[in-house]
């Protein structure tokens, strides 16, 4: 992997009235690898991969991306990299080759390799049976594999990637990621936003955004360590009691039922969590096997995105 | 309403402005009629003829030329809309009852002729000194044209500009908002495409589609009605491609500033009125008021209508209408210009 970064943010800032979207943010995204945004709706996803393609002017801070300024140079960005929008947008009233065409023509590529490229594609992305077919007529996932051949078309050296499997089953979003680190590992850079856990886990690296701001980074591992909280298992026959005598415990952060299972994090300045929990439950007649528990990503997501007072208690 | 501000202006200031705007500049009287006068006798009853003419303001005298041919020539390019000719022989016909002793000559492609002949008729002139009955009528109006005044012919070339207006305008008006509300926008501008090309990828595949209804219209015009077509068929369809070119790129600037389609509607609607109303299609442009006449010369169909019937009706050349040719490209390049700088490909 080359130590060379493809997206270089620094104080990154958008402001649409009052609302900040995006409050310095600072990113670096090595190329050749699949970077992922990490956030529910509204923490800036989006308004960030708009900015780093140039689509909206940031409020405050810069960014190069693939050595050059956006939104300076936004023009002489735009043939090198792939977007793929949140919302399907390619023309539903065209073939899907037409569509394949219309992108081929835009991105003026080579007219002798276009008719090879676009069979390439439709080979590579499963679509050939549907070549004839209207866009607006096909399933999510088959939209979504159009949509990421018109992105890559152009084989761009950057891929962005706007929740781009909010739409498709879990079968389609496997099949996705297969394609989408067969690209990485041709050496294009992909970012891409998401709120799905198991999807983030996938990322070489990723950043949790909330509420605009860059909460944490780093590769899943780095993260999943570095919680700064003690994750404690509690399988209880009764989780509802459990859940209220932890509730009871003010050095717990969070408290999460999974099933018949709770997920409790307790910062991990609290000496001897475990007895601390099982004494409680014990006072609250509640039985119940208590054990530790390695981080999942989304305790880490819990963990990073709970107020600095509650993480602190 | 406080969230829409734009629909809500539209509310209130459109029924608002346009009451103001045509109450004031429409009426039916005939007036100020651009005249030229071709005095081949010159003795002082024809001068005298002359001061009453202007006096009526019925008639405004521009132009004065030697010969009636040169009155035809400018009735056919469509600078007047009344021509008068006073013979050599003028002193005596005056006394003749059985010969006339002046010819109007008037635009028969013109929709209110019927008023114009009516109107021409009926100026109070007080050289006719013989007694009332002993007389045939002295002013003998001829209408070119359109000798028989059918309404078809006077009004199927400015419904050809009313009904290029409305189809074409709305299908740009719509063009980008729809794309922007379809999402297809932010995919186009993360493309390397160019706003400039964006733009005339818009307008060129309409042009087509303009020439199919023009060709539809003459078609059944002149099956239906009988109107024809007595100029070039090439030089009506130059004319109409840039009056199309132009009525698209106003769409297109519609298009750049508004947010939905549903105001891209009201924003074309909001623009044909005037175009029906201060064109010249029904109501006469010379008795407009000043104001009015300026805003209905911004107007590209004001420009096409003269066209279309210099054309189609009057069998007049390209070459003597070049202002309105002129106009009608400056028109398109200038919207098609300001639409492109209008669009940004941001979002922001």
């Amino acid at each position: 992997m080359s130590s060379e970064l493809a997206i270089q943010a620094r104080g990154l800032t958008k402001r649409f009235g009052n609302l900040t979207a995006v409050d310095h943010v600072d990113l670096d995204v090595p190329r050749a690898t699949i970077y992922g945004f990490l956030g529910p709706n509204g923490s800036g996803k989006s308004t960030t991969i708009r900015m780093l393609c140039g689509l909206l002017t940031p409020s405050e801070g810069s960014a190069d991306v693939l050595g050059l300024r956006v939104p300076d140079d936004a023009s002489q960005l735009k043939p090198k990299i792939g977007y793929m929008t949140q919302k399907f947008s390619l023309f539903g009233d065209m073939t899907v080759f037409e569509n394949l065409q219309f992108i081929a023509e835009i991105y003026s590529f080579p007219k002798q390799d276009r008719r090879r490229r676009i069979d390439e594609l439709l080979e590579k992305y499963n679509l050939t049976r549907q070549r004839k077919q209207f866009a607006s007529t096909m399933s999510g996932g088959q939209k979504q594999r159009l949509a990421l051949a018109c992105a890559v078309l152009h084989k761009p050296e950057l891929l962005l990637l706007d929740e781009p499997t909010s739409a498709v089953d879990p079968q389609s979003r496997r099949d996705f990621w297969a394609n989408l680190f067969r690209l990485a590992e041709n050496g294009t850079t992909i970012l891409v936003s998401t709120h799905y856990m198991d999807e983030a886990e996938r990322c070489h690296r990723l950043a949790i955004l909330d509420h605009g701001a860059k909460v944490a980074d780093g590769t899943p591992q780095e993260l999943q360590e570095n919680t700064g909280m003690s994750i404690i298992e509690v399988l209880a026959d009764d989780p509802y009691a459990a859940q209220s005598a932890i509730r009871t415990m003010p050095e717990v952060a969070s408290v999460t039922q999974l099933g018949i299972r709770l997920r409790v994090l307790i910062p991990s300045t609290v000496d001897g969590a475990l007895d601390l929990v099982e004494k409680t439950l014990a006072q609250h007649q509640v039985t119940a096997k208590v054990y530790a528990s390695h981080a999942s990503l989304e305790d880490v997501f819990v963990a990073v995105t709970m107020p600095p007072e509650q993480r602190a208690a | 309403m406080r969230r829409d501000k734009l629909t809500f202006a539209m509310i209130l200031a459109i029924p608002l402005m346009q009451i103001l705007l045509f109450g004031y500049a429409i009426n039916t009287d005939v007036r100020n009629l651009t005249t030229a006068v071709a005095d081949e006798a010159n003795t002082h009853r024809s001068r005298q003829l002359i001061s009453e003419l202007q006096q009526t303001q019925v008639t405004n005298i521009t132009l004065r030329v030697a010969t009636a041919g040169e009155l035809q020539s400018l009735l056919r390019a469509g600078r007047i809309s009344v021509g008068v000719h006073i013979p050599p022989d003028f002193d005596r016909r005056i006394v003749d009852p059985e010969r006339a002793a002046i010819h109007l000559l008037t635009d028969g492609s013109d929709p209110t002729i019927g008023g114009i002949v009516d109107a021409l008729k009926q100026m109070p002139l007080t050289f006719d000194t013989t007694p009332e009955q002993d007389r045939k009528e002295q002013v003998e109006v001829r209408t070119y044209y359109n000798p028989e005044r059918r309404t078809p012919v006077n009004i199927i070339p400015g419904l050809i500009g009313v009904i290029l207006t409305m189809t074409m305008m709305i299908f740009t008006a719509v063009a980008i908002v729809r794309e922007r509300e379809r999402g297809n926008l932010e995919l186009l501008i993360n493309t390397p495409v160019t706003s400039a090309e964006l733009m005339i990828g818009k307008v060129v595949p309409y042009i087509a589609i303009g020439m199919l209804q023009l060709a539809v219209v003459l078609v059944a015009g002149d099956l239906l009605f009988d109107v024809p077509v007595r100029g070039s068929i090439v030089e009506l369809y130059l004319a109409a491609s840039l009056f199309i070119a132009a009525n698209l790129a106003l769409g297109l600037f519609v298009s750049t500033a508004v947010s939905t389609q549903f105001q891209a509607m009201q924003m074309t609607f909001f623009l044909l009125l005037p175009s029906i109303l201060l064109s010249g299609f029904v109501f006469p442009f010379d008795g407009m008021p000043r104001f009015a006449q300026y805003l209905g010369e911004a107007l590209p169909i004001t420009h096409f209508i003269r066209l279309a019937r210099g054309i189609m009706l009057r069998e007049a050349d390209l070459l003597s209408m070049t202002g309105a040719l002129a106009y009608l490209a400056l028109f398109s390049t200038v919207a098609i210009t300001a639409a492109a700088l209008r669009f940004s490909k941001r979002l922001d």
